[in-house]
């Protein structure tokens, strides 16, 4: 072809490349794929789709390891915009979750809130509903102002957007540990409900179809979002680079999700994408490549925001709230119509092509001229496999004779202390700020997982959680990301939900650092492992790299979002305790585990230890039993052991209870670890007297060991020989902890 | 009996007040468009429903006003039908005039969801007939600017001519500023206008109206409602 054609607003080399965050290498690759030298704009757009947030290009054959079908998915991993799970009667469940890290490190009021828009827009793209949310955040120590400064920030973030938008905020987690004082994380997930006849694709087709641009106009905001903020470090830099933080806008998000419903209902749209990250760059060319397609673009028509923006500038936009749209010729009149109902912008600004080519046009000129499936991952875009180097931190770590703490007689004021730390206490504060009611199907929020019931499958619900400690795969990346999907299970099993999918967000450091590719490559393997033992494959999800400063890379912390289902709405299992008089039984053995645990970062002061063991197939056995023992209605609370340990699981169905407490007998003088162990595979539950001598024949049969410990009582948390306090104690160190240091 | 549920752009508890109207209360219900200019005959109570009415980006409320289906709702409520404000809604009331007085950042300057204890201060209303005088009723809040607050004169009249009918207040009734969520004047949770047949409300009576989501404290609303009618 005849480059004289193409226009280039500044002059192309491999300095230009360098600048882009691009590498040498692959500016010679794309000057390879071209044959020629790139126009600027084609440059910035092999830039963003390169870059590690839109290629995978670090991670993706690690990725392809992990259980992508089976089970109930309709469809796999990576092929539309979020998995999709049978969940009967012609109705599917979409989920994923997203992070929006160095944004909110930078911006955390509207880096949270467009993290959240853009996982909902993953989710009503596929023409489900939004019908849950959920958020997993990391912060620094809640002891300067910087941290409640971020977290502030971000909770402000994603309740405006949600609540705005109006989809419930149900669950989540939040951890503080110094390692994310310069580089919080933020993952957003949500949850859609969608009829299988009405999903819609997110690829183009049809030659001489329309391509469209729905809602919000374009602007400079977020352009290198992905491909510099996202794909570098945190230094001093970083600060200057706000403006590549995208600007949310819930209402316009609204009438776009309403808009988006009714054109898919109506049946006029043949692919649809979001545009998230790298904007128009990466709508274009991602739908077309799924069908060996082209389009001719021209951004003369695109709404903008701004005067004199020029073609780079409107294919890197990042503006939120934006669709691409491939509608069936002929029907464009229909789609006008439904936008215009909704008050929102639809723009015709090009055509499927069939010669697989993206052609883009600004003021009369080309200035693209791109291969679709160059761009993109699975086609051209690049591949890497990295060095991997086992931590040399990690060694001197498992050193620690955690033995010897378990065994030694707490003090008082350890359970105070750990109570009340920020990690184990009441998040009120936060969630108290999320609307988790709106569209009322809210059944519980307080349990191990969030219960939500399903209108358009009466009688049916969902549970929905997030996990990961993110200390346990800082010790062992590879039992760490294991017991991050066996703790999911487990509270998804605790609400009387099976556990049915996952999506993860994997939040690591820089991938060409071999050390922290090595925590990443063994947190993919038991992950896998751990998805294939509870035949839960992963739905989809994000890669998060570069969550590190000058001062340290973050804890690896892959985050798992589960879903489960519960088949009779009835059957919902909580964990508060419900009478007086009740037996109160350990099912699991405490093997006296303190590694990485609440407990030692107080008293050691680091994190140190190895991760807790993790059987799976003790764990299996453990969620089976639960499963049954709540489906046949033989106890009346479950709630797992986690952080804290078992004093704390106690606590918290104590507290959630108002006024039954419990009397515990761990023998003459309790050891730290039978109080503070975080051993795994162990659940807690209540038992009336009567049903006693069945459980534990049940628990016999599926071989889970049962330890009866106390009962219930009115008004009083005992543990003999350790404390005895009021409820009312443990629920004022509980509840008043964070609120009194956001206040100092 | 029939609601109709006027859907603003940016509506979002619409879907919720239908389902509690006619799924959970057995009733009527239909949706009216913000852009329409006709309200059906039918239709005997107006609900607007909570949300963010055009993103309430200038005040909660104040845009929805000049809809032109609020002109509609406007005329129906001096006509003496029922009109029912919840949470955003109420706000909309009070910037149409329909009630008095006007909702302001919440206290603590942060969104709240939670359960609050209401104590139902009159039940001599078409809205909560169904109610015994001094009845403590649970239904949760969700929002930011939820804080109510009138002019003494205006606060004077709501209680001179029993147009209050819910306030903040302990599980056992007492009602004090340690029970009030949002800083509202004298704890206020609804009124009714003088003519009572408008309510505004903050809390959301329609997420309460069904006891698989753990409370039905809210139904009786709806039930009044029809009752009145009847």
């Amino acid at each position: 072809m005849n480059t004289s054609e193409l226009y280039s607003e500044l002059p192309v080399t491999v300095e230009t490349a360098l600048e882009l965050g691009l590498t040498a290498k692959e500016y010679e690759k794309i000057v390879e794929i071209m044959g020629r030298t790139p126009t600027y704009t084609e440059l910035g757009v092999y830039s963003v789709m390169w870059s590690e947030h839109c290629s995978y290009k670090n991670s993706i054959k690690k990725l392809k390891t992990l259980p992508r079908s089976g089970g109930r998915l309709l469809v796999e991993a990576g092929e539309e915009n979020a998995g999709l799970v049978d969940i009967g009667d012609g109705w599917a469940i979409a989920f994923k979750i997203e992070s929006h890290n160095h944004p909110s490190a930078i911006e955390p009021f509207q880096g949270a809130a467009t993290g959240v828009g853009g996982i909902l827009r993953d989710i009503f793209t596929m023409g489900a509903r939004p019908i849950a949310a959920l958020n997993s955040l990391r912060f620094g120590e809640l002891n300067n102002r910087r941290t409640k400064y971020l977290l502030s920030g971000v909770v402000h973030g994603i309740g405006h957007y949600g609540n705005c938008f109006g989809v419930p905020t149900v669950g989540g987690e939040i951890y503080f540990d110094d390692c994310y004082s310069d580089n919080p994380l933020i993952n957003a997930m949500a949850v859609g409900i969608v009829h299988v006849d009405k999903t819609a694709s997110a690829a183009s087709s049809g030659v001489g179809n329309p391509v469209m641009i729905l809602g919000s106009s374009t602007g400079r905001d977020g352009i290198h979002g992905a491909s510099l903020l996202a794909s570098r470090e945190f230094d001093e830099k970083t600060e200057d680079m706000r403006p590549t933080v995208q600007v949310g806008d819930p209402f316009a998000e609204k009438l776009l999700l309403e808009a988006t419903l009714e054109l898919i209902d109506a049946g006029v749209i043949v692919g649809i994408q979001d545009m998230g990250a790298a904007g128009i760059s990466c709508s274009t060319s991602e739908m077309s490549a799924r069908n060996a397609l082209g389009m001719n673009i021209n951004l003369d028509i695109v709404p903008l925001r701004e005067q004199g923006m020029s073609a780079y500038e409107i294919m890197l936009s990042e503006s939120q709230e934006r669709m691409l749209a491939v509608i069936e010729k002929g029907k464009e009149q229909i789609a006008i119509d439904i936008c215009n109902k909704w008050d929102v912008p639809i723009t015709e600004i090009g055509e499927v092509t069939g010669d697989g080519l993206i052609h883009i046009y600004r003021n009369g000129l080309k200035v693209c001229e791109l291969n679709a499936d160059s761009l993109v991952l699975g086609g051209g875009a690049p591949q890497y496999d990295r060095d991997t180097k086992e931590p040399s931190y990690l060694a001197q770590k498992h050193k620690y004779d955690c033995a010897e703490v378990a065994a030694m007689t707490p003090m008082e004021g350890d359970y105070r202390t750990v109570i009340s730390s920020p990690n184990i206490a009441s998040k009120r504060w936060i969630f108290e700020q999320y609307d988790s009611q709106v569209r009322t199907n809210t059944v519980s929020i307080k349990g191990d997982a969030a219960v939500i019931r399903l209108k358009e499958l009466p009688g049916k619900a969902i549970a929905v959680t997030t996990d990961c400690n993110s200390r346990y795969v800082y010790l062992n990346p590879y039992k760490g990301a294991m017991i991050a999907v066996a703790e999911a299970a487990r509270n998804v099993v605790c609400v009387g939900a099976e556990p049915v999918a996952i999506t993860n967000c994997l939040n690591f450091g820089n991938p060409y650092d071999p050390e922290v590719y090595w925590q990443f490559s063994e947190a993919i393997k038991g992950m896998g492992d751990a998805c294939r033992a509870f035949n839960t494959p992963v739905t989809g999800g994000n890669v998060s790299f570069h969550n590190e400063s000058k001062n340290n890379a973050v804890f690896p912390t892959p985050t798992i979002g589960m879903l489960g289902i519960l088949d009779d709405i009835n059957k919902i299992m909580s964990h508060n305790f419900k009478q007086k008089d009740e037996i109160i039984v350990v099912l699991g053995d405490n093997l006296n585990e303190l590694g990485g645990s609440e407990y030692l970062k107080h008293f050691a002061e680091e994190i140190t230890g190895n991760a807790p063991e993790i059987d799976l197939t003790k764990e299996i056995a453990l969620q089976k039993l639960a499963l049954e023992l709540i489906r046949s209605g033989l106890i009346t609370s479950a709630h797992d052991i986690s952080e804290g340990g078992l004093i704390i699981t106690l606590s918290e169905m104590s507290i959630s209870s108002g006024n039954i407490g419990c009397e515990i007998d761990l023998g003459d003088s309790p050891t730290v670890g039978d109080l503070f162990s975080e051993t795994q595979s162990r659940i807690v539950i209540t038992i009336e007297n009567s049903k006693l001598d069945e459980v534990r024949l049940l628990a016999q049969k599926h071989n889970v060991p049962f330890h009866v410990i106390g009962k219930t009582i009115e008004d009083k948390f005992i543990i003999k020989n350790y404390i005895n306090y009021t409820i009312k104690n443990v629920f004022d160190l509980y509840e008043n902890a964070i609120p009194n240091l956001m206040k100092l | 009996m029939k609601f109709g549920i006027v859907v603003f752009p940016g509506s979002n508890c619409d879907h919720d007040a239908y389902h509690a109207a006619s799924v959970n209360a057995g009733f009527g219900a239909q949706y009216l468009w913000h852009k329409d200019t006709l309200i059906p005959d039918d239709i005997d109570c107006i609900i607007l429903p909570g949300g963010f009415s055009y993103g309430d980006y200038l005040r909660c409320g104040a845009v929805a006003q000049f809809s032109p289906l609020m002109k509609e709702v406007k005329k129906f409520g001096e006509s003496g039908k029922y009109v029912v404000g919840i949470c955003n809604g109420f706000q909309i009331l009070t910037e149409t005039g329909m009630l008095p007085g006007a909702l302001l950042k919440n206290e603590n300057l942060n969104f709240i969801c939670k359960d609050t204890n209401l104590k139902v201060i009159s039940n001599d209303s078409a809205f909560t007939s169904a109610y015994n005088k001094g009845d403590i009723i649970n239904i949760p809040i969700a929002h930011g600017e939820g804080n109510y607050y009138a002019d003494d004169d205006t606060l004077k009249m709501l209680e001179d001519e029993n147009l209050i009918v819910f306030k903040y207040s302990s599980p056992d009734g007492i009602i004090e500023k340690q029970y009030n969520p949002n800083g509202s004047v004298n704890n206020i949770a609804g009124i009714i206008s003088k003519k009572g047949n408008i309510l505004g409300m903050m809390p959301h009576p329609e997420r309460y109206s069904d006891t698989q989501l753990g409370c039905d404290d809210g139904i009786s609303i709806f039930k009044s409602i029809a009752r009145s009618l009847s």
